[in-house]
This record gives structure tokens, C-alpha cells and sequence, in this order.
């Protein structure tokens, strides 16, 4: 084994290859190994943040899911409530629509109660008046008596 | 076998552990090395064709593959072979980061430099140990050349050239990156005040040479550690490559179970080395 001039050689062959490579393969590699880091970290950001919305739209639905359900039923009780309102009224303006039905037939069957009374009065008294008639004959001059007739007939 | 029949098994396999050398010779000029002891004698001035031509093509394979994905480098799904540098990138950088905690741009570029290139050069071994050198042969004879003198080691790492290069190279970045973070008096300090320190001045200043030799070899080792596990490793992987090759027809269940074993040190080793690297580095930009 001899040491000589290919031990300078080497060592001067071994600096190009060096600096060949830390200038000229080594920083696009390392570039391009890190520009996809970026990426992936970028992709796995976005991931994230998706699913992150995702969960954020699913709470909202959720939300307004709950909401309107509430606002339904809150309108449906209402409405519950205005129609037992509304029969409630119904049955109350009835019962008073009979009421006042029955009151008028009421005063309308007295009314005719009296007009037969009265009718039935004045018959009366012209019947009593013929009858006292034909028991006097003519002694009974019916315009001097007509007052103590009315009088009779209003006493029945 | 390589060189033909008439090869005994210990000029087998010299052949195989002799490096492709050109060097200045005393008596010959610049020239080819016939032989080990050529190629010794050369001395320094010498260099290692085969070592280095593999060493470099193969860099420059794992340059061109990965610049090649990092130019279309998208940030979409990832295929293929954009999909394996993205891998590499990010088990090279995350070992960094485990480790290395201060802010370097140079020290993952550099991890991967290593790893992937040790990595390519070790896989070498996996290569039959005599195809590519008869390929030379055959080459070397075209051009005129003694088929038993084209000597070819395919695998950079079993020299210990590639590898002392690396580490060299590794220490001098240990050294800027110590100097450079705790200041050239942080590092001397770190080197002659450590481990052994005392309150006494007298007696501070007996074990400055103490805590010197003790720290310089501590720091010495870590070059030299470095390229001889690397080498020594793949050394003797190859070198039990030749050694099955050399009995025959049984080779080939042999070959293929040490072949599977190696894949393992081929990856272990350049690992260890990128680590290595990394903790180096890291040690000499923090302060103990």
C-alpha cells in the first residue's frame, strides 16, 4: 500500500463532488421536500377547519331545528287555546241568544195572552151587553149604558 | 482466473491488490508501473489510475442521478427515482439533525456526499472480482500492454488512498469547524488544557505537555481511524473475494452467500463513516 498523489486526487475529487452537491442537490430536493411539508400541513389544516364548519352548521341546524319546533308548538297550544276560547264563546253567546229567544217568545206569547184577554173582555162585554139587551128589550138605551159596560167589562 | 493458468495463488492475488499506477519512476520517467515494486518505488509521485477513475465516475453517477431527480423535484406526489433521492435526503438529514445540533449548510450536503459515494464505491465489490480486471486486460493488450502488467483494482475503497483522501479531507473540517467556533485560542486551549487541568499555575503549566500529546493523539486518530476502518473493512472483503474465487467450481454458493453478507458491511461502512463524520463535526463545534 503506497500512499501517493491519488490521496490529493481523492480528497480534491471528494470537495467538488461536496460542493457539487450542497450547491446543486441539495437545496432543490430540501426545497421541494419542504414545500410539500407546507402543503400537507396545509391540507391537513384545512381538513381540520372543515370539519370543524361542519360540526359548527351541524350545532346550527340543530339550533334552529330545536327552535322551530318550539315556535310550533308554542303556536299550537296557542291555537288550542284560542278555539276552546272560540267554543267556549260560541256556547256562551247560544245559551244567551236562547235565552233572549225564550225571553221575547216569552213576552210575545203574554202579549197575545193579553190581546186574547182583552179581545176575549170586549166579546165578553158585548155579549153581556146584547144579553142584558135582549133581557131588557130596548130599556136600555146602549149610549147611556156604555160606560157602566166598559166599566164591567174591564172588571173581568 | 485472471492472468491465465500459469499464475501460482499468491501471484494471483498481488495481481489483484496491485492498483493501475502512473507515476515518475527513478529509472524509467513517467510511465506505467510493471509491477509492485515499480510502483513502489515511485514514492508519492504516483497516482492511481483505476482508483481514481472509479472513485470519480462513480461520483459523478451519483451526482448526475441525483441532481438529475432534484431538477424535477416537484412538490407533488413523489415516483420513482425522485421518490429514492427524497429518501436518501431525508434519512441523511434526519441523522444529521439527531446529531448535529449547530447550524451548518455544508455539513448534510456533505453526510450525503458521503454516504451515497462510499456507498457506490463499496458496491463495487459486489462486482465479480475478475470480470472487470479481464475486461482491462483485454483493453491493456489492445494497446500494446503485457496482459500480466495491466494491473485493475475496481474497488476505491480497499485503497486506502480514497479513503485517508476523505478523512484528510474530513480532518480539515474538523480543525476550521473547531477554530471557527471556539476561536484558534478555544481550540489550543481545548488541546492543551484538557483532560488533566489544575489549579495551581505551577502545576498547570507541567501538564500542558501532557494534556498536548494526550488531546493530538485523540484528534490524530480520528482521521486516521476513519480511513483505516473504511479501508480495512472493504479490504478484507475483497480479499476474501479473490481468495473464493481461486477454489473452483464450489465458488459460485460461496461467492453468492459472502456476496449477500457484504451487502451489509457495504452499508454499514459508508453509514459509519457519514455518522462518524457527523459526531466529528458536532464535537468540534460544541464545547465540552
Amino acid at each position: 500500500m503506497n500512499l501517493n498523489l491519488t490521496l490529493i486526487g481523492q480528497a480534491i475529487a471528494f470537495a467538488v463532488f461536496v460542493w457539487f452537491c450542497m450547491k446543486y442537490v441539495w437545496p432543490p430536493v430540501m426545497q421541494a421536500l419542504q414545500e410539500r411539508q407546507k402543503k400537507i400541513a396545509d391540507g391537513l389544516d384545512a381538513a381540520s377547519r372543515a370539519t370543524r364548519d361542519l360540526e359548527l352548521a351541524q350545532e346550527q341546524a340543530d339550533e334552529t331545528l330545536r327552535e322551530s319546533k318550539e315556535k310550533a308548538a308554542e303556536i299550537l297550544e296557542q291555537a288550542h287555546k284560542r278555539s276552546n276560547q272560540m267554543i267556549e264563546e260560541a256556547r256562551e253567546n247560544a245559551r244567551l241568544e236562547g235565552e233572549r229567544m225564550i225571553a221575547a217568545a216569552r213576552s210575545e206569547i203574554e202579549q197575545e195572552v193579553n190581546r186574547a184577554k182583552e179581545e176575549l173582555r170586549s166579546q165578553v162585554s158585548r155579549l153581556a151587553v146584547e144579553g142584558a139587551e135582549r133581557i131588557l128589550e130596548s130599556s136600555i138605551d146602549e149610549a147611556k149604558h156604555r160606560e157602566l159596560v166598559d166599566k164591567l167589562a174591564a172588571e173581568l | 482466473m485472471a492472468a491465465g493458468n500459469t499464475l501460482t495463488p499468491t501471484a494471483y492475488i498481488q495481481h489483484h491488490l496491485q492498483n493501475l499506477t502512473f507515476g515518475y519512476h527513478p529509472d524509467h520517467g513517467w510511465a506505467m508501473a510493471h509491477s509492485a515494486e515499480e510502483a513502489a518505488e515511485m514514492g508519492f509521485w504516483a497516482i492511481h489510475l483505476d482508483t481514481m477513475a472509479w472513485s470519480i465516475g462513480l461520483g459523478v453517477l451519483f451526482l448526475w442521478l441525483f441532481r438529475k431527480a432534484a431538477r424535477a423535484a416537484t412538490t407533488g406526489v413523489p415516483h420513482g427515482l425522485q421518490n429514492f433521492v427524497e429518501m436518501m435526503v431525508e434519512f441523511v438529514d434526519n441523522s444529521v439533525k439527531e446529531t448535529f445540533h449547530g447550524k451548518s449548510r455544508l455539513i448534510a450536503p456533505l453526510s450525503l456526499t458521503i454516504f451515497c459515494w462510499i456507498f457506490l464505491m463499496n458496491l463495487m465489490d459486489l462486482v465479480p472480482v475478475d470480470l472487470l480486471p479481464m475486461l482491462a486486460q483485454k483493453i491493456g493488450v489492445m494497446f500494446g500492454a503485457d496482459p500480466a502488467h495491466v494491473y485493475f483494482k475496481v474497488v476505491p475503497t480497499t485503497d486506502v488512498n480514497a479513503t485517508l483522501g476523505m478523512s484528510l479531507s474530513v480532518f480539515a473540517l474538523i480543525i476550521i469547524y473547531s477554530i471557527r467556533h471556539k476561536g484558534l485560542s478555544g481550540f489550543i486551549g481545548e488541546l492543551t488544557l484538557h483532560p488533566f487541568s489544575s489549579s495551581n499555575k505551577l502545576f498547570q503549566v507541567i501538564l500542558i505537555p501532557i494534556n498536548f500529546i494526550l488531546e493530538v493523539v485523540t484528534l490524530l486518530a480520528k482521521p486516521v481511524s476513519l480511513a483505516l476502518r473504511l479501508f480495512g473493512n472493504m479490504y478484507a472483503g475483497e480479499l476474501i473475494f479473490i481468495l473464493i474465487a481461486m477454489i473452483g467450481l464450489w465458488q459460485l454458493p460461496l461467492h453468492f452467500s459472502w456476496a449477500v453478507f457484504h451487502i451489509l458491511i457495504v452499508t454499514l461502512q459508508a453509514f459509519i463513516f457519514m455518522m462518524l463524520t457527523i459526531v466529528y463535526l458536532s464535537m468540534a463545534t460544541e464545547e465540552h
